[in-house]
């Protein structure tokens, strides 16, 4: 490997931007390597969007320093964006055109030539399943095959980095399932991904690597079982109760029966090693939950015990 | 110049789904207009013998109301598709996650709003040769003068439209700066005929001197330094409007 392979393909040191009196993205570091699949796991509001504007050059960053393929994206931002792959998080699509011409138009803006437009849209909707679809209207498709157009959209000019903002947001569960499958077969034909995601399943199947922000800072960061095993433990033990709050003895009582008891509004969480056996110890003092649910730990537990927070509002 | 060309061609495909309606329009517009006011209102004016500038109603009328058309079409071109772009259907960001970049967005969309000007007043221009209303070969220079009319109006348009957040403003913008142009910068009769205060108010509008502009070309009575200060007034407004456009379309799509 040669010293210029080893240049990360994006690169962030005390990254800010600013918005009037609000700060977005208050000063974080990051850096992705050709051929990672890097997330943004926060909630809304956390500042993924804004950074993903910045690597994108379609928002100046207000502070720090940002290199996307070596370049400026300020002074280079069009030189940049032809090398990107974007999915936005609102589809951009045009409803009165069909799938084809969605394709040749945007194959055009990065100056393809017909022909080629041509060739890449059928094998790129035949990747997204819609190669049935190629005439019709783009606008009676569903979210997801929408989703899935805008995916294939994307790839027109044979992107480096493929951006994609909560790109199953909005989707119902079989649809976001035929989207992750996708993502997965372009993570293994060696694509850089760099998605932003509320949903911790997501973040899990997709990222080799992923940053948890929260507030405009990054909380943390590492490989989805490496920030579990650093920040939560192997299993958890959910008691659930009908009442809005568990009773108020209850956290003393279990104490001690796992490493870290979480209280949320009508459950308990309690991070233990041993599911089961924690499980067990509990009914055995008697504790009247509604339900009992032994369950692996997730970036959900990790997001929650960096931050003291869920990751989607309940 | 061939990446404002990309995003051209995208308005024109986009216009290859809908055009029947508007070129339905460009053609009934005009005849309609010419018929009802050029001979029929036109029949009673020449009648009473005082007709303007001393021709016959239906050639003072129809340079009048082509100029018009190209401030209308062009007013609207930069209302609901600049918008449309921006919130609802997303088209200049689409456009901005490629190589394209804002002056790109906004001189290709410029570019097609003339194209829309110039082919509907084509279509005009020739409706009112066949009705023998013009009166000289100069005529054919009106086609040029309705594209720097259409700019002069598409391009403060156009970067006013970058600023909204919905549509409301267009309805005020057509019933009380589109509309009354129309009737009263020297369409349908002179401006001399105005109280001297509203002739001063005419004389300020853009609309005034593409009527003018365009009906001294079409009778062939073109007094060359007034020619010149409509044309300088209506490019001063065209390239002050692409200034404010390319400012207004940065602040909107790249925060």
């Amino acid at each position: 490997m040669n010293a210029a392979a080893e240049l990360p393909l994006v690169h962030a040191r005390g990254l800010i931007k600013r918005f009037d009196d609000l700060v977005a993205v208050d000063g974080i570091d990051f850096d992705v390597q050709k051929g990672e699949a890097f997330g943004f796991l926060g909630p809304n509001g956390a500042g993924k969007s804004s950074t993903m504007r910045m690597i994108g050059c379609v928002s100046p960053p207000s502070g720090g320093t940002l290199r996307v393929l070596g370049l400026d994206p300020v002074k280079n931002g069009a030189d940049i964006r032809a090398q990107l792959g974007v999915v936005p998080q609102e589809d951009t699509l045009d409803l009165e055109l069909t799938v084809r011409e969605n394709m040749l138009i945007y194959g055009r803006y990065f100056g393809l030539g017909r022909k080629v437009v041509h060739e890449r849209a059928e094998r790129l909707l035949e990747f997204v399943q819609l190669e049935e679809r190629l005439d019709s209207k783009v606008e009676p498709l569903s979210g997801g095959m929408k989703r899935r157009l805008t995916i294939a959209r994307s790839l027109i000019n044979e992107p480096d980095i493929l951006l994609l903002d909560e790109p199953t947001t909005g989707l119902d569960p079989q649809a976001r399932h035929v989207v992750w499958d996708r993502l997965h077969e372009l993570k293994h034909r060696g694509a850089t991904l760099l998605l932003t995601t509320h949903y911790m399943d997501e973040a899990e199947q997709l990222c080799d690597r992923l940053v948890v922000m929260d507030k405009g800072k990054i909380a943390a960061e590492g490989s989805p079982v490496e920030l579990i095993r650093r920040y939560s433990t192997r299993e958890v033990v959910e008691l659930r109760f009908a009442a809005e709050r568990p009773p108020d003895d209850l956290a003393a009582r279990i104490d001690g029966l796992a490493r870290r008891v979480e209280t949320l509004s009508g459950r308990l969480l309690l991070y233990t090693d041993d599911g089961d056996r924690t499980a067990e110890r509990v009914h055995e003092l008697g504790v009247q939950a509604q339900s009992t649910l032994v369950r692996r730990s997730t970036l959900e537990d990790v997001f929650l015990h960096l931050t003291g927070r869920t990751l989607v509002d309940e | 110049m061939s990446y404002a060309l990309r995003s051209y061609e995208f308005w024109l495909t986009f216009y290859r789904r809908t055009w029947r309606g508007s070129v339905a329009t460009s053609i009934v517009n005009p005849v309609f207009y010419l018929g009802a006011l050029g001979i029929g209102l036109g029949t009673l004016v020449n009648k009473s013998g005082t007709t303007p500038d001393g021709v016959e109603y239906i050639a003072f009328v129809a340079p009048g109301v082509l100029a018009a058309t190209a401030m209308q079409i062009a007013t609207n071109e930069a209302m609901w598709p600049v918008l449309g772009s921006i919130r609802w259907t997303r088209g200049y960001y689409a456009m901005l996650a490629t190589p394209l970049q804002i002056r790109h967005i906004v001189f290709g969309h410029q570019a097609w709003m003339a194209t829309r000007v110039v082919s509907s007043c084509a279509v005009y221009l020739a409706v009112i040769a066949a009705f023998g209303a013009i009166h000289s070969p100069l005529g054919v220079l009106a086609l040029p003068a309705c594209f720097l009319i259409g700019v002069a109006f598409s391009a403060p348009m156009a970067a006013y439209s970058a600023t909204l957040e919905n549509d409301a403003a267009f309805i005020v913008v057509n019933r009380f700066a589109v509309i009354p142009m129309f009737l009263f910068s020297g369409t349908f009769f002179p401006i001399s005929r105005l109280p001297q205060v509203l002739r001063w108010v005419a004389y300020l509008t853009p609309s005034w001197h593409g009527v003018d502009l365009c009906r001294s070309l079409t009778l062939g009575r073109v007094d060359w330094g007034l020619a010149v200060v409509h044309v300088a007034y209506l490019a001063a407004l065209a390239v002050t409007g692409l200034v404010f456009a390319l400012r207004t379309y940065r602040r909107r799509l790249m925060k």
